[in-house]
């Protein structure tokens, strides 16, 4: 779209009748709206239509219950941590998958996908199992006495694993536009490596990079099943915000679970419209 | 360029962050679920449940596709091919769904068509279960999962343009001889790969499924959830094993995704 509204009215009236050329307009976007209403637009605004019927008191207490205030701390805190890690993590793996040479390459590639691919419910138990204290892992660090499955670490490691994807294909293809010629350059001229790195590279991914974060951060938050076997549910202590909505409904409290799953829209809209406003950015550095 | 110390150590730091995080799991989902032998685990999963999950699993999966291809190709048409107002409010809101906490898609089903919903009179006089019941597992996951057929085409069909479909359009062939012989060649490879990443996303559906199904075994029991009863009662190995069902899929997809991308990528360079 930005590239053809050039401005002039040749331009858009040639549009205008190029639009009346290709047949079925109409059809498809009647179909589009029917269905968008049908399965999203229509189920969601049921929200509203709930919380309609509640007083503003009602959802002020529901949503600052301190129980499901608790459950902010951890759902916030364990995704805030997870999406740091998976900043490093995403920024180191994503540089050697575009820069070196080294067996297994594509592999290594093609894997950071499999929190995509994986059902979530599969990576909840086996994450899990593996970090519980007779897990591989989990038994190495109970012996110090570092319990890692039902406790905030364990739900931090989920949603490190959630996220990787996320952060590591942000950033990829920017890696992959950047000419490899800048940092020769800076080299030949004397530049330590660390020097290209923080000079050089890290501000042309730090868009990227804040996208990323975005993304896993948000997913973070949201995810259910992988994250709600490790946390062994805790109240005060490992219960999750998804989870209280759920446990909510099964006590045929739907104010509140509305009330609360409101709460997290709109806290995933500002983090959506962050994105959006970043990859605006991202897209005009990238069309130079 | 030659291998220094520092390009090996960043290498073997992301591959032991790989290993650890990823491939650990997956390692311990196989071992789990064969380490009582094959005679257990062929057991678990030819478990009479286990199979009624699979079919329901593999039920709510094709319908899910169908419904988001049809959704995909109707929508990617609309938008990709023609100028209107308020095209970008509109993409963004086929893209709600991925913002959404599957307990959410959940919730706001239960909101509709539960005893408390505004439609639970309706379905109620036609005599149609919604919520714990099949239609309601299907539902959700087609929310889950719409937007994701569509975001693959748009942008493609976007930067492919529309001189093509003019032409023939101007030579007078119809709609759907257009749509067959330019536009479905050009994004063929799109298409199969949002069908796989629907199917992969879809198959695996836990959260907003679990909200709605109400965990009748044999009735409303997807894969998932199948696995997540299995594990509360303890029953490790055959949790694992019905997990590496899940397993063995995600990875044949994995694969297929590779394949369809590397296709993908050929065609647009």
């Amino acid at each position: 779209m930005p590239k053809r509204a050039m401005g002039t009215n040749t331009g858009r009236s040639i549009r205008r009748r190029r639009n009346q050329v290709i047949p079925g307009f109409g059809l498809s976007m009647g179909v589009t709206i029917f269905m968008l209403s049908l399965i999203v637009l229509i189920p969601l605004a049921s929200v509203f239509v709930v919380l309609s019927g509640a007083t503003p008191q009602e959802i002020w207490k529901a949503i600052t219950d301190p129980q499901t205030v608790s459950t902010y701390k951890v759902s916030f805190a364990c995704a805030g941590i997870a999406s740091v890690v998976n900043v490093v993590f995403g920024i180191l793996l994503a540089w050697i998958i575009t820069r070196y040479k080294f067996p297994l390459r594509r592999v290594l590639d093609g894997l950071i996908e499999l929190p995509f691919a994986l059902p979530t419910a599969v990576a909840g138990i086996s994450l899990t199992t593996l970090y519980s204290d007779k897990g591989w892992i989990g038994g190495f660090f109970a012996k110090f006495g570092v319990m890692i499955s039902y406790t905030t670490i364990g739900i931090t490691i989920a949603m490190i694993f959630i996220g990787i994807p996320f952060v590591v294909r942000s950033i990829q293809p920017v890696l992959e536009k950047l000419d490899p010629q800048y940092d020769e350059a800076a080299s030949v001229l004397g530049a330590s490596k660390a020097r290209i790195f923080f000079k050089i590279i890290f501000p042309e991914i730090t868009p990227a990079a804040l996208t990323g974060f975005g993304l896993a951060f948000a997913r973070a938050i949201g995810e259910y099943g992988s994250v709600v076997f490790i946390a062994g549910n805790i109240p005060w202590k490992t219960q999750i915000t998804p989870l209280i909505i759920k446990s909510k409904l099964e006590q045929f409290n739907y104010t509140a679970a509305t009330s609360i799953a409101l709460v997290m829209i709109i806290f995933a809209f500002c983090v959506l419209f962050g994105i959006n406003t970043l990859q605006a950015r991202i897209n005009r550095i990238a069309q130079g | 360029m030659k291998r220094n110390g520092v390009q090996l150590i960043l290498i073997l730091l992301g591959a032991a962050f790989v290993f650890v995080m990823l491939i650990l799991p997956l390692i311990t989902v196989m071992t789990y679920a064969l380490r009582q032998g094959w005679e257990t685990f062929a057991e678990a999963i030819t478990d009479d449940y286990a199979v009624k999950a699979l079919k329901l699993t593999g039920f709510s999966t094709v319908i899910t596709l169908a419904v988001n291809t049809a959704f995909g190709v109707f929508a990617s048409w609309a938008i990709a091919k023609f100028a209107f107002r308020g095209k970008q409010v509109l993409t963004t809101l086929i893209d709600i769904p991925f913002s959404i906490s599957p307990i959410i898609a959940g919730l706001i089903f239960i909101l509709v068509f539960g005893r408390i919903g505004w439609a639970y009179p309706l379905t109620e006089s036609l005599g149609v279960k919604v919520v714990f019941a099949v239609p309601g597992i299907v539902l959700a996951t087609i929310f889950v999962t719409f937007p994701f057929i569509s975001r693959e085409l748009i942008p493609l069909m976007q930067a492919q343009g529309n001189e093509e479909e003019e032409a023939a359009a101007l030579m007078g062939a119809k709609g759907l001889k257009i749509y067959r012989r330019i536009t479905l060649p050009h994004i063929k490879w799109a298409l199969l790969y949002g069908v796989i990443l629907c199917t992969a996303r879809a198959m695996g559906e836990f959260g907003a499924v679990s909200v709605v199904s109400g965990h009748l075994r044999g009735k409303t029991n997807t894969l998932p959830l199948h696995v997540e009863i299995l594990f509360n009662e303890y029953k490790l190995t055959a949790a694992f094993a019905v997990s590496s069902i899940l397993v063995v899929t995600a990875i044949i997809i994995m694969i297929l995704r590779n394949i369809v991308e590397y296709k993908l990528k050929k065609e647009e360079g």
